[in-house]
């Protein structure tokens, strides 16, 4: 990571701190806003944070290895998460599924080169009554159908290149 | 993502912010004593009574007091929270207020599970519309002495957090691996505080029960499990959703309301709960006879129960904490029992071995999670055995 790197996260988790008061209870909403941002919660971050909070790296570390919605690793743009549970199962997940990992050409707990989707499993997701449901990152997906995949992750990409056009148009004014 | 309700909700009937008003005229104990004479009990999966636990925390002597709303609704097959969440917020918030008035708590939290962040803007607009109306922040309509605001927490996807001291440990920025219990946490709670942990579902009843009155909601349902309940229902159903009927409901009249009649099974509790056969489809949804949160997972003629048993399983190695060895080894111990099953290899002697063991997990478990997790592998191997054995593999 580039030092200037290293100096806008730390600036950024300082102001989270600051808002969410530098006490042990503020751990999971700064690592949560973290991991939105950056896709991972890196070894730096978590020196910072457990900086901040006046606690060891590794009871942040040992927090964020618990929950299955934080990485230490980065994970894609686009997290994809499918729903395994039994009624989404009978609904058909696998075959949802196995369109993903064709389309994408990854397998579950993997991430594309690209750094744009990760896979993942998910345990329920309370979408049972009109599976197969997906989670991709805040959004969810119903009733979804293995023809439907290449339009869900289209819409991803169309959506990735909007937001990298507006930040260019930033750089450019 | 379309609308999972069916039928009609009591909660659309009730008059906005009827049941705080009433509580604030009746006082704290006058609260307490409705909500025990309504005979409530939890709608999150324990059902412990509502107005027991309430009396625990107003009892508590302490100056700060905490009000949790379990929204983590991890059970596979529970969807009912996210409805309510979507639909009535106002009276999940009404409710959590009604609760920090009786037990004297000016603090609110609601932990909302990670699955479902996208719910998160709109109870926040609503929580900021309350704050305007004065049904939240200080001297809360009118009342002097009377200040409560509610925050929300996210949770980020673990399903043992939906058990209350796991819950509290989240929120205080740990791992959320379950406490001993005792303390409970009208005692000890968040912060070493009294608290009370209410499912979100018990909280929008609380407020309809002090809208309505406690003799409206004790009239039905059965003796020992009062008033409304609301199930939601997947599978093999033509009509899946969320349902309200009243608590001792059989699961063959449920079966007919949502379109299962020819099931061979229905999962009642979701993973953690009681697989029910056909051959007794006589029983009756109550907390005396099958209990549930309200998740119904209906199983058709067609359906492999050992793939059904095999999924609760992977779900349970998946999100067992490790603390306790009974739940950490012993859903391994299970789960490897099942693929002998699928593999055709599992002697009855050995079958027989693994339902002890899961008898013992149930017994020496830490935490509800390890208590319930071999329910669903023992009654499927009870009553599906001979779907399970003798399997030909690979033909
Ligand atoms: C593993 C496990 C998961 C649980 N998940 C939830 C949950 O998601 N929502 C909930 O309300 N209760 C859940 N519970 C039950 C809670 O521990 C607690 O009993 C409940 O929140 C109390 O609220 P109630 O009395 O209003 O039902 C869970 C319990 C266990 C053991
Ligand atoms: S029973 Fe399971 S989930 Fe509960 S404390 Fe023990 S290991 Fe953790």
């Amino acid at each position: 990571m580039l030092v200037t790197e290293q100096e806008q996260l730390k600036a950024e988790l300082q102001e989270l701190a600051t808002r969410h008061g530098r006490r042990r209870d503020a751990l999971l909403p700064m690592v949560q806003e973290v991991q939105r941002r950056h896709g991972h919660v890196s070894s730096y971050a978590m020196q910072v944070i457990a900086d901040l909070l006046d606690i060891h790296p590794v009871e942040v570390h040992s927090v964020v290895s618990f929950y299955s919605f934080l990485s230490a690793r980065p994970l894609g743009r686009f997290v994809i998460r499918v729903c395994r549970t039994i009624s989404c199962d009978m609904a058909g997940k696998d075959r949802v599924a196995r369109q993903l990992e064709n389309d994408l050409k990854i397998k579950f707990g993997e991430t594309t080169p690209d750094g744009q989707f990760t896979l993942e499993w998910a345990n329920c997701l309370g979408m049972c009554d009109q599976g197969p449901a997906i989670l991709v990152n805040e959004q969810v997906f119903t009733g979804v159908t293995p023809e439907q995949v290449h339009g869900i992750l289209e819409q991803c990409r169309r959506r990735f290149s909007a937001h990298a056009l507006a930040q260019t148009a930033e750089h450019a004014v | 993502m379309i609308s999972s309700r069916r039928g009609n909700f009591t909660f659309n009937g009730i008059a906005p912010e009827a049941g705080l008003k009433a509580a604030l005229q009746k006082g704290r104990a006058g609260v307490i004593g409705e909500l025990s004479a309504s005979g409530l009990k939890g709608r999150g999966g324990a059902g412990f009574p509502t107005g027991v636990k309430w009396n625990l925390a107003a009892a508590a002597k302490s100056d700060v007091k905490y009000v949790v709303c379990n929204a983590d609704e991890g059970e596979p097959g529970t969807f009912k929270d996210r409805v309510i969440l979507s639909d009535f917020a106002p009276l999940v918030f009404e409710g959590m207020t009604i609760g920090g008035w009786a037990i004297g708590a000016k603090k609110g939290v609601l932990y909302l599970r990670g699955e479902y962040i996208y719910l998160r803007p709109h109870l926040e607009k609503v929580l900021a519309e309350r704050r305007k109306q004065n049904l939240l922040g200080t001297k809360i309509l009118g009342k002097d002495g009377f200040d409560f605001d509610i925050g929300i927490r996210m949770g980020s996807g673990a399903y043992v957090c939906g058990e209350e001291t796991a819950l509290i440990e989240s929120l205080e920025g740990h791992r959320g691996e379950p406490r001993n219990r005792p303390p409970f946490p009208v005692d000890t709670g968040f912060q070493n505080k009294p608290t009370i942990v209410n499912n979100v579902e018990t909280l929008t009843w609380a407020a309809c029960i002090l809208s309505k009155g406690a003799a409206w909601f004790k009239k039905i349902g059965t003796d020992k499990s009062a008033g409304l309940k609301l199930y939601s229902v997947s599978g093999d159903c033509t009509r899946p959703g969320v349902y309200e009927f009243p608590l001792g409901i059989t699961v063959a009249k449920l079966l007919g309301e949502v379109g299962g009649e020819n099931a061979k099974a229905v999962q009642v509790g979701g993973a953690s709960g009681r697989c029910v056969p056909a051959s007794e489809f006589a029983r009756t949804l109550a907390f005396e006879d099958v209990p549930t949160g309200g998740s119904i997972i209906v199983f058709g003629p067609q359906r492999d129960m050992l793939r059904v048993a095999r999924n609760f399983m992977d779900f349970f190695v998946e999100e067992s904490c490790g603390q306790c060895t009974p739940c950490r080894e012993g859903n391994v111990k299970l789960l490897e029992g099942l693929e002998l099953l699928e593999e055709g290899r599992c002697s009855m002697r050995y079958l027989r071995e693994l339902c002890a063991l899961g008898e013992t997990m149930a017994v020496a478990s830490k935490c509800g999670l390890g208590q319930s997790s071999p329910t669903a592998f023992l009654s499927i191997v009870q009553h599906f055995q001979d779907e399970l054995m003798g399997r030909m593999h690979g033909r």
